[in-house]
């Protein structure tokens, strides 16, 4: 609440808006104590005073009534009528809304049905057609302005309702034992409140609006009583001699409205999560980096054989105050043709370390904060990626290096065929014509081994299968050649057989193309199926690095020694999955020393001091540990004074 | 004989389907086909297969989430969909899910003393001081720390928010619990508590397992039976060490040779032409034959049925190897790769 308070503060039309509203409510509240004259009595004899006339501040109507008095009486009815109509309407639209999407199938018909044929009529014609069946008078408009306003709220609420009745929170709910009526009470309506709050701080002015329009056609307020909007229509017809009886109520009614539209419009932005996750703010074109110096000492070109060299490479996410280091330091390389593979759980930063190449990483809130990366291409001389501008960068993105994610439904576009995006691909970085394109691009296809390529070329994503998928995305890393193919768990989201046919794929694309790899994964499964090398993360570091055979067979680090241990493998159903206590590190509040110095169980209190180096333990192996296992004590103590 | 705790028989469940206008036949799509399948008390049955298999239908149709097209189960000898006609809430005491995204399945806008006191309150009744010791009863029995109940779902890592969806399955203090992939959104790590949690609590409380996963070797280390999936039918039923040791059906060698082991051996990949059948279309014979590398003419035109293979345990029929397959592997899978494999790396 103090948060939503706060982002309300924050944007200055809404706070503008709110203060206004809030005069404008205190006044109508206190309109029964001030010193006002009553606002119906006639005085013919002082009829149209000017404004500011003697006892009268705003002077008088045609009747001779004080015009502050009506104004201020007035308001309090536009306003208890507006608000009054907007509750109702909100009460039952989202009352049917909720129905209508929790139940769905029949009762979903039968309801929205019912509310597409009430938003049919022109809304001004149904609410003058409900009035001139229910008789003029203010409560019957309140009547026909909430009943013209309840599809806004049901169809609002519908949607939100229909996202929320299929989650597995709902189905757990209904196996906790609670009825239909529990469901509906306290597990959707918590969920759909917002949206709820949303619609009504939107439609509030409108309805005032509304009211007002009524009993300017005669068919609201009844005299004596006036509001705003019957005001305004008897002073229309003195709109030349005295123009103030009909201006200052519409001024009322225009401050009014805008005020609260302000309002609502910042208690929207305030209440979608969308707004608040940031997805308004458009993310640079590639990641922030703020480098203190560069090392600058490029690598020595002449022994240095290394395709991509990463030294101490830092990213962080700054989320208000807070900063959360996901990169802390790490520094690996990658030959031609060689497979490295990045193995952590989640949170370790693996995936944040693949982006940061090549400063796919969003921004705002990500920043780079050191380190450098060279990228040594095999025309080219060694590059530094961190000092590059973002159009030589995105000249990289694709072409020399590419990437293949996850999730290939949410990466490939769902309204182009998969052809179409492959030749984009290409004639991004290649002066090919589009048929050229299209062949290369069909040629691609059968290469990553899909059958009929010229088919399924013009096809759209959501045709194929999730394997088929992951295949046109490999195939659009591959469409430029690249060096080095960074592969951020492409084969978590698939099935085993689709698995080993996409490892299979790659294993058989890096011996013809010679490509070199980065494979990010948390499987020692396919690690050990795919990787010549493998690099193991915990907290946003590398804590061992080696060749993968050696690894596996003798970690040295107690972290990699346990997470190989809580696999469970098949074909050995005696060996019992040992489990990690504990959590790793928030990222924002990393301990000194070994950040899994809390969980292991060798840990003494040097492992909690100053700064753990990566330390070679073989000649190419290191870890980042004071004690490695499968070391005697003598032999890493030589190591660390090495 | 003893009798088993669920009997599901001739279980079908069509997705669509039905008439449309002027009588033609809309195509439904059959996502649990003619499963036959009985629970024994106190086991913990594994059930495998790859997505869009079934298994999560046929979970969801054990507690009552979702209505069988055709067939029966039994619990206790009770039919179940009469129990739920009957009274909901006394199916919901007996049967119990856990599911699968732990922090999907818990309210967000919800703390956990309401998620956890739901089912405290409408299946066992407690109130009061009752419902309070419960509560801190079941936090210390899934090993979380007793001011957690305060706390809002977001404000949990995957593997406690597991937890909680565990708590509240055993709140109800059922017999079965159905576990739909309970670990496969977990780390590893994470996983392994999980799967730890697990065994502990079924010898605690007497427990009978439904243990639904992807993934063999979790399958494997948990289960006493495993039953493969394919295509919305079981295609192979056996204890679990002679499923591993002689797989019979050529869908379940492929599967533990698809799975990759750290250190193992290299994994086998199908040829990419093979796809998997069109729900929509079926194919006539054996869903498997069209990506077999066994099949045979006979394969595509006739179904096999799920029939005893081994015949060594005549007398517990639930013990017995079954397999969907004319042409069954019978050899033992070689193993000599991996083993070798294994002892270097000791």
């Amino acid at each position: 609440m103090m948060a939503f308070i706060r982002l309300l503060a924050r944007n200055r039309l809404a706070a503008f808006g709110a203060l206004m509203l809030l005069l404008l409510l205190l006044l109508a509240l206190v309109t029964p104590l001030l010193p006002l004259l009553d606002p119906n009595i006639t005085d013919p004899a002082n009829r149209l005073q000017p404004l500011f006339s003697e006892g009268h501040w705003l002077g008088t109507d045609q009747l001779g009534r004080d015009i502050l008095s009506r104004l201020l009486w007035g308001m309090r009815i536009s306003l208890a009528v507006g608000i009054a109509a907007s509750l109702v309407a909100a009460l039952l639209g989202s009352l049917i809304g909720i129905l209508a999407g929790y139940f769905g199938g029949r009762t979903d018909n039968t309801l929205m049905r019912g509310i597409d044929m009430l938003m049919a009529f022109p809304y001004i014609l149904l609410a003058l057609a409900i009035v001139a069946v229910l008789g003029p008078g203010l409560m019957n408009a309140l009547y026909a302005i909430a009943i013209v306003n309840i599809p806004f709220f049901a169809r609002n609420i519908r949607g939100a309702t229909v996202g929320i009745a299929h989650r597995e929170f709902i189905d757990a709910a209904r196996l906790s034992g609670k009825g239909n009526t529990r469901i509906l009470a306290t597990e959707i309506l918590p969920n759909v409140l917002p949206v709820i709050v949303i619609t009504l701080s939107t439609t509030v002015g409108w309805m005032i609006l509304e009211t007002a329009g009524l009993s300017f056609l005669g068919l609201g307020a009844q005299p004596p009583q006036a509001d705003l909007g019957s005001m305004l229509g008897e002073g229309r017809r003195m709109m030349i001699n005295a123009p103030h009886v009909a201006t200052l109520p519409g001024l009322v009614i225009f401050i009014l409205v805008m005020s609260i539209n302000l309002l609502g419009d910042g208690v929207r932005d305030a209440l979608d999560p969308r707004l608040k996750s940031g997805a308004l703010s458009r993310p640079a074109p590639m990641t922030r980096i703020r480098r203190h110096e560069s090392s600058g000492a490029a690598p020595q070109k002449s022994r240095d054989t290394a395709l991509l060299r990463v030294d101490d490479l830092r990213t962080d996410f700054e989320v208000g105050r807070q900063r959360y280091h996901a990169v802390n330091g790490v520094s690996f390389t990658i030959q031609p043709n060689e497979c490295l593979g990045l193995v952590g759980e989640s949170g370790s930063g693996k995936s944040v370390t693949a982006l940061s190449l090549l400063g796919l990483v969003a921004s705002p809130p990500g920043i780079i904060n050191g380190g450098d990366i060279h990228l040594h291409s095999r025309h080219q001389p060694s590059r530094d990626l961190l000092s590059l501008k973002p159009r030589e960068i995105r000249h990289i993105r694709g072409n020399d290096v590419a990437y293949v994610f996850q999730d290939p439904l949410s990466t490939l576009h769902p309204l182009i065929k998969v052809g179409d995006q492959l030749v984009e691909a290409i004639r991004q970085h290649q002066p090919l014509s589009h048929p050229a394109a299209r062949e290369l691009a069909v040629k691609l296809l059968g290469q990553v081994r899909i059958p009929n390529p010229e088919q399924r070329a013009s096809q759209y994503p959501h045709e194929l299968s999730g394997g088929m998928r992951q295949r046109v995305g490999i195939a659009m890393a591959l469409a430029n050649d690249p060096e080095l193919i960074i592969a951020d768990e492409p084969t978590t989201a698939l099935d085993v057989t689709v698995q080993a046919q996409i490892l299979s794929l790659i294993q058989h694309l890096r011996e013809e193309k010679g490509t070199s790899v980065l494979f990010i994964t948390h499987d020692f499964g396919v690690v050990s199926q795919v990787c010549d090398r493998v690099a193991v993360m915990y907290a946003g570091r590398i804590v061992e690095i080696g060749p993968t055979q050696e690894i596996l067979d003798n970690p040295r680090h107690p972290y990699t020694q346990r997470l190989i241990d809580c696999v469970p493998r098949l074909g050995e159903p005696d060996h019992e999955p040992a489990a990690i206590p504990g959590l790793p590190p928030p990222a924002n509040a990393l301990p000194a020393g070994c950040a899994f110095a809390e969980r292991c169980d060798l840990a003494e209190p040097r492992c909690r001091e100053g700064n753990i180096e990566l330390i070679a333990t073989d000649k190419e192996r290191q870890v980042r540990c004071i004690k490695p296992l499968g070391l005697t004590a003598k032999i890493s103590e030589g190591i660390e004074h090495d | 004989m003893i009798e088993p705790l669920l009997d599901i028989s001739g279980l079908s469940r069509t997705f669509g389907g039905g008439k449309r206008w002027f009588g033609l036949d809309r195509p439904g799509v059959h996502a649990v086909q003619e499963v036959d399948l009985q629970v024994m008390r106190g086991e913990t049955l594994g059930i495998v297969g790859e997505s869009g298999c079934g298994k999560s239908t046929l979970a969801r149709m054990l507690v009552g989430l979702d209505t069988p097209t055709k067939g029966r189960i039994f619990y206790e000898g009770n039919d179940l969909q009469a129990m739920i006609r009957d009274d909901r809430r006394a199916l919901s005491r007996h049967i119990q899910y856990v599911f699968q995204d732990p922090l999907s399945s818990l309210n967000p806008r919800l703390r956990i003393r309401d998620i956890l006191a739901a089912p405290l309150r409408h299946l066992r009744g407690l109130h009061g001081h009752a419902l309070e010791t419960r509560l801190a009863e079941l936090l210390e029995i899934v090993n979380l720390r007793p001011e957690f109940i305060t706390r809002y779902p977001h404000e949990f890592s995957g593997g406690q928010a597991q937890r909680i969806g565990i708590a509240r399955a055993l709140a109800a203090e059922p017999k079965v619990l159905v576990l739909d992939e309970p670990v496969s959104a977990l780390d590893v790590s994470i996983q392994a508590q999980v799967l730890k949690l697990l065994k502990r609590l079924k010898s605690e409380f007497d427990l009978t397992y439904l243990f639904i996963s992807h993934d063999l070797s979790v399958v494997e280390t948990i289960s006493d039976r495993i039953a493969v999936m394919y295509f919305g039918r079981i295609i192979e039923q056996a204890p679990a060490r002679q499923l591993f040791q002689s797989p019979a059906h050529h869908y379940t060698r492929l599967l533990i040779a698809s799975a990759p082991i750290p250190g193992g051996p290299p994994i086998v990949a199908e040829s990419s032409d093979a796809e998997l059948p069109d729900p929509l279309a079926p194919p006539s014979g054996c869903a498997f034959a069209p990506r077999c590398p066994q099949a045979q003419e006979a394969c595509r035109a006739r179904r096999p049925l799920l029939e005893a293979f081994s015949s060594q345990s005549k007398l517990d029929t639930s013990n017995i190897h079954r397999v969907a397959c004319l042409f069954p592997a019978r050899e033992p899978l070689s193993r000599d790769s991996r083993t070798s494999v294994d002892e270097t790396s000791r």
